[in-house]
């Protein structure tokens, strides 16, 4: 169901203000949530001022050099800093997308920055991703075939193999299905635009054999058709795909076979 | 929170903001849009159920149904009531394409919603404009 406020023990309040870099010229102001298992308060918005000339271009380096250099205890997931990890997914200036590939020069003013939405938070900007993890899990994310395994690969024609570009670049970042109203409201049976995307890469296979075993799954009011093209998982997709497409594609699937 | 301690960590971890802090997107706000205008529908449509029962009913509760909808409060009403319903038929025709397949890339998918946000005022103004223009 739709909900309009946070429960009592999410709602945010003011935090600390960290001081201003000595000396500094070029400052950018963040606004960054907290939130602190250990301490029984409810999460705060601190404010950070970070000098930009003793700074990298990204979000990503902000954030590290805040944490280098003003507060140790900002905490938050990074690994690769070049998009292909997809560990330090968060909002950024209201929408979802990655810290190393996002540039402090692409927002105007005050930066903001909360953790995925509508997600348990572990700490400060950790979301915990499990039920996201098990919606991806339940599509069964891998080749399923009946005919025995030929002596080499799999084959697959250049054409059929074109097919699974825009879907296997997927990193799994949650940028999409945290973006996605209809999955915020319906976390439980909606199985969000990611694992969506992830299924339709393994229903349009060519090699794979279970397609119509996939598509009973996935065919539920829940499951699939809570998708009200809202798409904002398309505009939030840090790779550039289309999540909102492949959902429609499989819709489509579901209509065709029944002739 | 001062039984926060003897929660259990999972159940103690705050939800994180949504709505409050998610950007307003264009297609996201025309899908609550469309999400709203059917609603009015309903009441549009009893508005609509109420004039057709008083014009069968009797003179003076004809009489009375058309001064309220001749008011000024009713004409606004009305007025919302016909964009409703042309911004709900164009909603459903944008939606019909998109579940084609159709208009999913990032220009195509705002000039739809666009579409149907531009189309909806115009047919309105259109509507409205020949209804005054053949009321006599």
């Amino acid at each position: 169901m739709v909900e309009f406020t946070l429960p009592k023990n999410s709602r945010v309040t003011t935090g600390k203000t960290w001081p201003r870099p000595a000396g500094a010229t070029n400052v950018t102001e963040f606004r960054i949530y907290r939130w602190d298992p250990d301490d029984g308060k409810n999460p705060r918005i601190d404010t950070y001022f970070v000098d930009r000339d003793d700074c990298g271009p990204m979000v990503l380096d902000a954030i590290l050099w805040i944490k280098n250099k003003v507060d140790p205890t900002l905490t938050f997931r990074r690994s690769c800093r070049e998009g292909i990890c997809g560990s330090c997914s968060m909002n950024i200036d209201g929408t979802n997308t990655l810290a190393c590939t996002k540039g402090m020069d692409e927002i105007k003013g005050v930066i903001k920055i909360y953790p995925l939405p509508h997600m348990p938070v572990v700490k400060d900007l950790v979301p915990d991703l499990t039920r996201f993890y098990t919606h991806h899990a339940s599509i069964e994310p891998w080749l399923k075939t009946s005919t025995p395994a030929p002596e080499k690969e799999w084959r697959q024609t250049p054409e059929d193999r074109a097919k699974l570009d825009g879907l296997y670049e997927c990193i799994l970042c949650a940028c999409c299905s945290t973006s996605c109203p209809s999955y915020w409201w319906n976390t439980e049976r909606y199985l969000g635009p990611a694992a969506l995307l992830q299924a339709y890469r393994w229903l349009i296979d060519s090699r794979d054999e279970a397609t119509g075993e996939r598509l009973d799954y996935i065919e539920d009011t829940f499951r699939l058709y809570r998708c009200h093209t809202i798409l904002n998982c398309s505009k939030a997709c840090p790779k550039g795909l289309n999540p909102a497409l492949a959902i429609s594609e499989i819709k489509n699937m579901m209509i065709h076979r029944q002739f | 929170m001062a039984d926060s301690a003897s929660q259990r960590l999972e159940d103690r971890r705050p939800l994180s903001p949504h709505l409050q802090i998610y950007k307003m997107m264009f297609t996201m706000v025309m899908s609550g849009l469309h999400r709203i205008t059917g609603m009015c529908l309903y009441a549009g449509t009893l508005l609509l159920a109420w004039y057709f029962i008083a014009a069968a009913s009797s003179r003076h509760s004809f009489e009375l149904a058309s001064w309220v909808y001749g008011s000024w409060i009713g004409r606004i009403v009305l007025l919302g009531f016909t964009w409703s319903l042309f911004h709900h038929l164009l909603g459903g025709v944008r939606h019909a394409v998109w579940d084609m397949g159709y208009m999913f890339d990032p220009k195509g998918r705002e000039t739809a919603a666009r579409l149907t946000l531009v189309g909806s005022i115009l047919m309105t103004l259109v509507f409205w404009i020949l209804a005054y223009a053949y009321r006599g």
